[in-house]
């Protein structure tokens, strides 16, 4: 039984969950591959004692600590797309709420990870539970954390629960017994009626509703653990929603990677289509736009002010140790603002101005733009987290200027986190659809149902 | 109740290290490498450091060099921003005003050490090891019960510890009187740095009695806190020089 499934949805959906070829063994074995030595070391730093890492006084956060803002960053994009697209009634989100969620999912969990594996004493980590002080503020962080993740967990199983049960009644014969008690299990007894049908709706508005306050809590609170501290440079009111800010716009970065990922690797040209890239590149252009807005107030108001604690800080960033990460954050971030912003200009056929300059080929290709300004905008605000922790770190009151350079452990941890963080997408997805299959369905449903009269498009150069 | 404070007298400090040595060999503080010192890691509770810590054009170059040395034990604030970001409450101030440090609950965050504007919390990036003859010389005292671990213990690996006034010799001192039957006097109690200062240049006592030297002291004009714009309200004071 096939559950009224048509044959297209099945082969490009369901049947290659059930095809374990040698691309999925290439990918996640070069994946784990990468994770293994960070992993390795880590378990040499918990023998040894943080003394393996470059950290020290002054620099007692580093790496890890960017890591784990920059990681809680980029999970703020199932909230935003999968949530407020969905409260806002947006049909070419269907798609991708899958990826979304599981971005954020994988994401929060990896950023956990690395912020045990940054404390002195992991395993006194369920002291915070025993003897939490609520009025500190890494006590916010660990519950809107912990809330955040419960939350999204919540939100990618109810949004998976009918596929679960369309993968459970579609279990090919050849299936491994597991897998189908595995389905079966976690289908929850779903039947599909309508009154299964209308609470989930029910739930799920309700979760989209809950989730985008939780998620803009964490990136808030997050920001508070250093604005709330006396230290030069994180004096800010404005740190809240310029990690808010921030998180969204690498959130958007990592989406756009991760669906062109999808939509190659899984062959998924069908069902992600260039309109959801078109669509979010601009609100990636909105947020771009407000992220350069904040930007400029923290840097030009300091830089002006010239206080005596705050202006070494920024003097650092502007032109000292920390001038190369700071104007290659500004570049990157410009470059990746105007992959978005110049194919919009080309309008017709492309002059030779557009040519020279490449607008045309960018407006010829709007996945690879795409995924261009989205890898720019990644490696950006990381650069961003490191320029807003380390320039305050290494320039303490009392304390010596310091220089911190990560050691490879540190490194290595690094990209082992993020190796890791891909390899759960990758296995996450032979188990599951990446896109949601009743999700999708309902969007054709939806479609049909509007009207079909079209108003012509007024004649341009003769051109419609 | 008492309120301990320190008054260091800048114009009597000679930078003469003895108030650091003792607070090592009291404190049973760990010796790093000096790789390791190099590198920033060496833990000091009271340090002596040049002011500004950092040359700038005004300090000038030697031999036409203008600087000053600067002594400097935990700060002790009364509003203490390491105790406010401290999410086990591993650090915390007693009734006294001294702040405290639990290494048996410590979980090594470093949001204290981050936190703090003084710079005087330190963090053992290694398991504290100290070469034959110094092994042989801890300081056996020890504030310790069940999930409380003070004072001079050894620390474990992963833990911040910090400068306490010597807390635990107010609490032999008090075990003393207590014994002897009679009451304690604030002069009984005296940390280390204080008890060894060579240029007598620290003086210790209770800022909520009239006529201790602490309270005659603090109200000198000479008097200062260091970082007094990062309102900490310091019990550690002191005494400008000339």
């Amino acid at each position: 039984m096939k559950n009224s499934l048509s044959e297209r949805d099945y082969q490009s959906l369901i049947a290659p969950l059930y095809r374990f070829d040698r691309s999925f063994w290439l990918t996640s074995g070069l994946l784990a591959l990468l994770a293994a030595p960070g992993l390795a070391l880590y378990v040499r730093q918990l023998v040894l004692g943080l003394g393996v890492t470059a950290l020290n006084r002054p620099a007692f956060w580093g790496i890890y600590l960017v890591n784990f803002i920059f990681l809680i960053g980029v999970s703020m994009a199932g909230t935003v797309i999968s949530a407020v697209l969905q409260l806002l009634g947006v049909n070419w989100r269907r798609p991708i709420t899958r990826i979304a969620e599981s971005l954020t999912v994988f994401g929060l969990m990896i950023a956990g990870l690395q912020i045990l594996m940054d404390m002195g004493r992991p395993d006194r980590f369920l002291f915070t539970l025993i003897y939490g002080r609520f009025q500190a503020p890494l006590m916010w962080d660990i519950m809107s954390l912990t809330l955040y993740l419960l939350t999204a967990i919540f939100a990618l199983y109810l949004q998976l629960l009918p596929d679960i049960a369309l993968l459970r009644d579609t279990a090919p014969q050849s299936a491994p017994a597991w897998r189908k008690k595995l389905y079966s299990l976690l289908a929850l007894n779903w039947r599909g009626n309508a009154a299964q049908w209308h609470q989930l709706e029910k739930t799920m508005t309700t979760i989209s509703v809950i989730i985008v306050p939780i998620g803009v809590s964490l990136h808030t609170v997050t920001s508070w653990l250093f604005s709330t501290t006396t230290q030069p440079g994180w004096k800010s009111t404005i740190l809240g929603p310029y990690f808010v800010v921030g998180a969204i716009f690498s959130g958007m970065g990592l989406l756009f990677a991760a669906a062109a990922y999808a939509r190659r690797a899984w062959k998924l040209e069908e069902y992600i289509k260039e309109e959801f890239f078109l669509n979010l590149g601009w609100l990636f252009i909105v947020m771009s736009a407000v992220w350069f807005y904040f930007t400029l107030n923290e840097t030009l108001i300091i830089t002006a002010e010239q206080e005596a604690m705050e202006f070494p800080v920024m003097a650092a960033k502007l032109f000292g140790e920390f001038s190369a990460a700071f104007w290659g954050m500004v570049l990157l971030m410009i470059a990746a603002t105007w992959v978005m912003v110049a194919p919009k200009f080309v309008s017709g056929k492309p002059g030779p101005l557009a040519r020279l300059t490449g607008s045309a080929w960018l407006k010829a290709h709007p996945i690879e733009t795409s995924v261009l300004a989205g890898l720019f905008v990644l490696v950006g605000m990381w650069l961003e987290r490191w320029n807003i922790l380390m320039p305050t770190l290494t320039h303490a009151r009392l304390i010596p200027y310091d220089i911190y350079i990560p050691t490879f452990t540190e490194i290595a941890i690094t990209i082992s986190l993020f190796a890791l963080l891909a390899l759960m997408f990758v296995v996450f997805f032979k188990f599951f659809p990446p896109v949601s299959v009743w999700e999708v369905r309902e969007g054709r449903v939806v479609e049909a149902a509007q009207p079909k009269a079209v108003m012509p498009l007024p004649e341009v150069n003769g051109e419609a | 109740m008492s309120k301990w404070s320190m008054v260091i007298d800048l114009d009597k400090c000679i930078a003469c290290q003895a108030c650091s040595v003792a607070c090592r060999m009291e404190n049973n503080t760990p010796v790093v490498p000096p790789e390791e010192a190099e590198a920033g890691r060496a833990i000091r509770w009271n340090d002596v450091f040049p002011l500004p810590v950092n040359p700038t054009e005004e300090t000038g170059e030697y031999p036409n060099v203008k600087t000053q040395y600067m002594t400097r034990p935990c700060i002790q604030c009364e509003n203490a921003p390491c105790i406010k970001v401290c999410p086990v409450g591993a650090t915390f101030i007693n009734e006294e005003g001294i702040i405290e440090q639990n290494y048996a609950r410590c979980i090594g965050c470093r949001f204290c050490t981050v936190g703090c504007p003084y710079g005087v919390r330190y963090f053992n990036w290694y398991k504290p090891e100290w070469e034959t003859p110094l092994q042989e010389h801890l300081n056996p005292d020890r504030l310790e019960e069940a999930g409380r671990l003070e004072g001079p213990a050894v620390r474990p690996v992963g833990v911040v510890e910090k400068c306490t006034y010597c807390v635990h010799r107010l609490v032999k001192a008090r075990e003393q009187a207590a014994a002897e039957g009679r009451d304690f006097r604030a002069d009984e109690y005296v940390p280390a740095c204080v008890q060894t200062c060579t240029g007598k240049a620290r003086f210790f006592g209770d800022l909520e009695d009239p006529n201790s030297a602490v309270t005659q002291l603090a109200k000198s004009p000479r008097s200062f806190r260091l970082l007094e714009e990062a309102g900490t309200h310091p019990k550690t004071i002191y005494l400008r020089e000339g």
